[in-house]
């Protein structure tokens, strides 16, 4: 296969007041492109073809190129890790592409994930989040055994649903507000359907919700672009489940005297 | 070098116990007081930085990632092993180590492995707590499956994810303790040298991935946790950024490497499709629970599979191993399938790949129940082949997978330099010459929840704290040292990208010291690594500056380090002469069963560093085995 790619390329570190800084698209023409190659292979033939001819090779993350380590992050002709749904980039290979095709490969862009270089992003506001409150805080040595609390096997379940985020940020990416809420929502959503897991589900929402304010995600306004661009087919669902928790923290929040007692539990 | 395991006294199940209690404690008050360096963030890394600081210990953690939660621990799929005996199949802590010693082909420490038997039912309980959501049975109750060459039912898993779940419920302990400002975390940082003051670790240097800058870090001791060193053969199914960089360091500055010979070559993986590949997938072994391996009997048969009638088909392990058939070992599975494809049986284009068939178990059991157990996993593998493993068999080949070699480390874990421990997969662990599935990140976190928190105190009880301040000499020395090797690094410009190197690397370890490994071919190996490492020193073109993010420069470190490390690799298969688990010499063997010479090699082989890997010195650490009796490792 031969392809047209057109890349960005920034060599200076995004800041608020300058977010492209010195970045623009750069057009290189590769030839022989095997269908077989991932799409991170293919920009390894790129990068092999640059450094010989003296030039420096494209910045981007990557790391299991199996789709489980959230690290690759690649805009591909508009669409977080491409054209194909439930696909993360580095899953994504050339046969899903026309011999001849021209490719536009940009990093995510999203105020609250600075581009470092060239495609690669600083997602570090997804981390300040999750240390805001996304665990449940038991220490080594604590526990009981483990089938001492039976758990609903739908509960797990859906737990568990949510729990296969890889943090990858695709729904950032492809949000038109760059909101979070997806991301967030699973990890509420992880911990609400597990008995352990909803001791603080009080704290947890309100201590989510603020950081991911504090970080500058935008808002939801409801387009589920999230949801096809997710490479692991998060459901918006998550996202109900965080406003109702939110609310329902909200409520547990009033004075003492008209605290509901119990709760749904 | 001295080499004293320190295990403890007593009958092999007190063992443990009694050296908790012998351990000295460092008092509530003082802990705060010590600073321990972290490196990695792996199921071990995170486990342990959290752990010492629930403890109270001051952390610093350190990953080249850019998040903690993507370390390749992410990447385990089937799932994780623990002594529970929920099924009353007649598991218990013992049958479990029991196995572990076998499986390992009797060349691990039987102490340490009894000691991992019983954490491990510890782990399956802090993971339940913090919200790993285990599979489960429609009682509530936790599911468990065989796997990897076990009789029994003890694994525990969440789906194809099991190492994402463990990971991310270690990473979101991790993150508690970061936001409580116990633990200071640095990604995107790669530890390039070790710090040692009289004989003690008492440091880092790093480089910062995103600035380029070079500086050291202090502490009261040191934590490896830095995974395995798979990739050295290039392709593997490990990330592709893991590397041995830290461990190669400190073995530079020091600590004993163990056994590196010994790799684990996984035997149901995607098989190589071109030149272009940069890594190889793995297909979980739990598809060895219903699927079927087989070969065409003849030769250099091109029929498509299901034109393959059965009496013309060779399922060969059920053939040699009627009792374990489809679920022997990986190393006996591996081998088994390098076998029949060098028989010239093999099946796909390259006659490299054995069959992994389905179609038995989807007319027993319904397509839909294999999906559902599977679903994931027949995904995967359609997305990456173009081929549908429910209407034509699965086509599977062997890769490096996993290093049961690493830093040697006492019963403490504290490697040959005082104040440096080695923890997961990054020490030489308890695996022996073979691990057994869903024994890893057992091990990782049984280290790291468990084990450094408890010896770690022993050592810095001895320890004033904070008394090695980063003023030291020796922290100039060695950030000079770092600097120098960069400075050389870009000022090469030859011809060469270091991708190159490596895969030609890669290509001498996987021909010559992979499955196979023989006298002359590991001489060979050790002299075209030799010429190689020269050519690198000399070619290499590595682009760019070194204050700013240069992936080329990150590779071409962890290169040089594998240059030097592979050519150790070969040596210490040469010097093994017997076969044992993952490490097969060609001239040790009973008919393709491998032979292992009790009497010479019953030990751990450990190199000092002397300079040049091939002045490297080999000690031993003699094995005993008073528990587990040596005897022939069969599955028949
Ligand atoms: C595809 C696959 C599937 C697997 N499935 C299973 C399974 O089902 N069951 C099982 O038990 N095992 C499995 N394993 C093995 C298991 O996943 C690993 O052995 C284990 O997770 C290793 O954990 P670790 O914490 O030791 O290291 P890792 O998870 O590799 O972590 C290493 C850490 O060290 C950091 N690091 C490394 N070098 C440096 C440096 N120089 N400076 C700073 N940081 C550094 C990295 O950033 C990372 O954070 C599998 C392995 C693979 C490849
Ligand atoms: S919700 Fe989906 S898209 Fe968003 S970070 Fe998680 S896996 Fe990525
Ligand atoms: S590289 Fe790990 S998900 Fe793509």
């Amino acid at each position: 296969m031969k392809l047209t790619l057109h890349i960005w390329r920034q060599q200076k570190r995004s800041t608020k007041d300058n977010f492209a800084q010195d970045g623009k698209m750069v057009r290189y023409e590769l030839d022989h492109v095997s269908p077989d190659m991932s799409f991170l292979e293919m920009l390894d033939v790129l990068n092999e073809q640059l450094t010989r001819k003296g030039e420096e090779p494209v910045v981007f993350d990557h790391d299991c190129r199996e789709g489980i380590c959230g690290s690759c992050s690649l805009m591909i002709n508009g669409e977080a890790h491409g054209p194909q749904s439930g696909t993360t980039t580095c899953q994504l290979h050339m046969r899903s592409f026309q011999d001849g095709a021209e490719i536009w490969i940009e990093p995510w862009r999203a105020a609250a994930f600075p581009v470092i270089k060239d495609l690669m992003v600083d997602r570090s506001a997804f981390d300040r989040i999750v240390q805001a409150g996304a665990f449940i805080s038991v220490n080594t040595g604590a526990p009981q055994d483990a089938n001492a609390i039976p758990v609903p096997k739908a509960d797990a379940d859906k737990a568990f649903d949510a729990a296969t985020c890889i943090g990858c940020g695709a729904c950032v990416a492809a949000c038109k507000n760059a909101s979070a809420m997806l991301f967030v929502g699973a990890k509420v959503s992880h911990f609400v359907h597990l008995p352990q897991g909803r001791v603080e589900r009080e704290t947890r929402a309100r201590k989510l919700v603020a950081q991911m304010d504090a970080e500058g995600f935008g808002n939801c306004t409801n387009q589920y672009e999230c949801e096809a661009a997710c490479p692991k087919d998060i459901p918006v669902r998550v996202i109900a489940e965080m406003n109702r928790e939110f609310v329902r923290a909200k409520a547990v929040e009033e004075p003492p005297s008209k605290k509901r007692v119990g709760g749904d539990g | 070098m001295k080499l004293d395991s320190k295990i403890p006294d007593g009958a092999i199940h007190e063992k443990w116990s009694n050296r908790k209690f012998e351990l000295k404690l460092v008092n509530p008050a003082n802990k705060r007081k010590y600073k321990v360096l972290v490196v990695g963030s792996g199921l071990a890394g995170s486990s342990a930085a959290a752990s010492l600081a629930e403890l109270g210990y001051q952390v610093e953690c350190f990953c080249f990632q850019d998040s903690p939660r993507r370390a390749h621990s992410i990447a385990a799929q089937g799932g994780i092993n623990a002594a529970k005996n929920y099924r009353n199949d007649g598991d218990s802590v013992y049958r479990l180590f029991y196995d572990t010693v076998k499986g390992g082909d009797f060349r691990a420490r039987e102490a340490n492995v009894h000691r991992l038997a019983e954490l491990s039912v510890n782990i399956i309980d802090q993971a339940v707590a913090q919200g790993v959501p285990f599979a489960r049975e429609y009682s509530g109750l936790l599911d468990n499956r065989s796997f990897g060459g076990a009789q029994v039912s003890r694994t525990f898993y969440a789906r194809g994810q099991t190492g994402q779940q463990l990971l991310l419920g270690a990473y979101s302990a991790l993150s508690r303790q970061i936001g409580l400002k116990q633990v200071k975390m640095f990604p995107r940082t790669e530890m390039l040298d070790l710090v040692v003051v009289d004989g003690h670790a008492k440091g880092i240097v790093v480089r910062d991935l995103v600035t380029g800058e070079i500086r050291t870090h202090a502490g009261d001791a040191v934590v490896l946790a830095t995974g395995g060193y798979g990739t050295v053969f290039y392709l593997s199914t490990n990330a592709m950024n893991c590397n041995v960089t830290a461990t190669w360091r400190s073995h530079k500055r020091g600590a004993g490497f163990a056994n590196p010979c010994y790799t684990q070559i996984h035997p149901t993986c995607i098989p190589v499709s071109g030149d272009h590949q940069s890594k190889l997938t793995l297909m979980s072994e739990s598809l060895r629970n219903d699927g079927r391996i087989w070969v065409p009997t003849k030769k250099g048969d091109k029929r498509k599979a299901a034109e393959i009638p059965d009496n013309e088909r060779d399922y060969y392990l059920e053939r040699k191993y009627p009792s374990f058939g489809n679920l022997a070992p990986r190393d006996i599975a591996s081998r088994a399938a390098m076998q029949v494809c060098d028989e010239g049986r093999g099946v796909g284009d390259t006659g490299l790949g054995v069959y992994l068939d389905f179609r038995d178990s989807i007319q027993r059991l319904g397509k839909d129940a294999i999906a559902a157990k599977y679903g994931n996993l027949f995904h995967m593998y359609a997305k990456i082949t173009a081929e549908d493993p429910y209407s034509q068999p699965m086509r599977i080949f062997p890769a490096v997978h996993y290093t049961m070699g690493g830093l040697w480390v006492d019963y403490d874990l504290q490697s040959t330099i005082p104040g440096l421990f080695v923890c997961g997969e990054a020490n030489f662990s308890d695996h022996g010459a073979n691990r057994l599935g869903a024994s890893a990140l057992m091990q990782g976190l049984a280290d790291g929840y468990f084990v450094i928190p408890y010896t770690i105190g022993g050592y810095l009880a001895g320890q004033k704290p904070g008394a090695v301040p980063q003023s030291h000499p020796e922290f100039g020395k060695a950030t000079a040292a770092v600097q120098e090797m960069t400075k050389r690094l870009l000022g090469i410009q030859g011809k060469r990208s270091v991708d190159d190197f490596h895969k030609a690397l890669g290509k001498i370890m996987w021909s010559k010291c992979g499955m196979a490994r023989n006298e002359k071919g590991l001489q060979q190996a050790i002299a075209d690594i030799q010429t190689l490492r020269a050519e690198f020193w000399r070619d290499v073109k590595v682009l760019g500056g070194d204050a700013t993010v240069n992936q080329s420069l990150e590779k071409a470190g962890r290169v040089a380090d594998f240059l030097e490390f592979g050519e150790l690799t070969c040596r210490d298969a040469l010097e093994r002469r017997e076969s044992c688990g993952g490490h097969f010499r060609e001239e040790w063997q009973d008919a393709g069963e491998a032979k292992r010479d009790d009497e010479n090699f019953c030990h751990v082989a450990v190199w000092e560093h002397k300079g040049e890997p091939r002045q490297a010195v080999r000690h031993q650490e003699p094995l005993a085995f008073e528990n587990v009796h040596l005897a022939v490792r069969s599955y028949k």
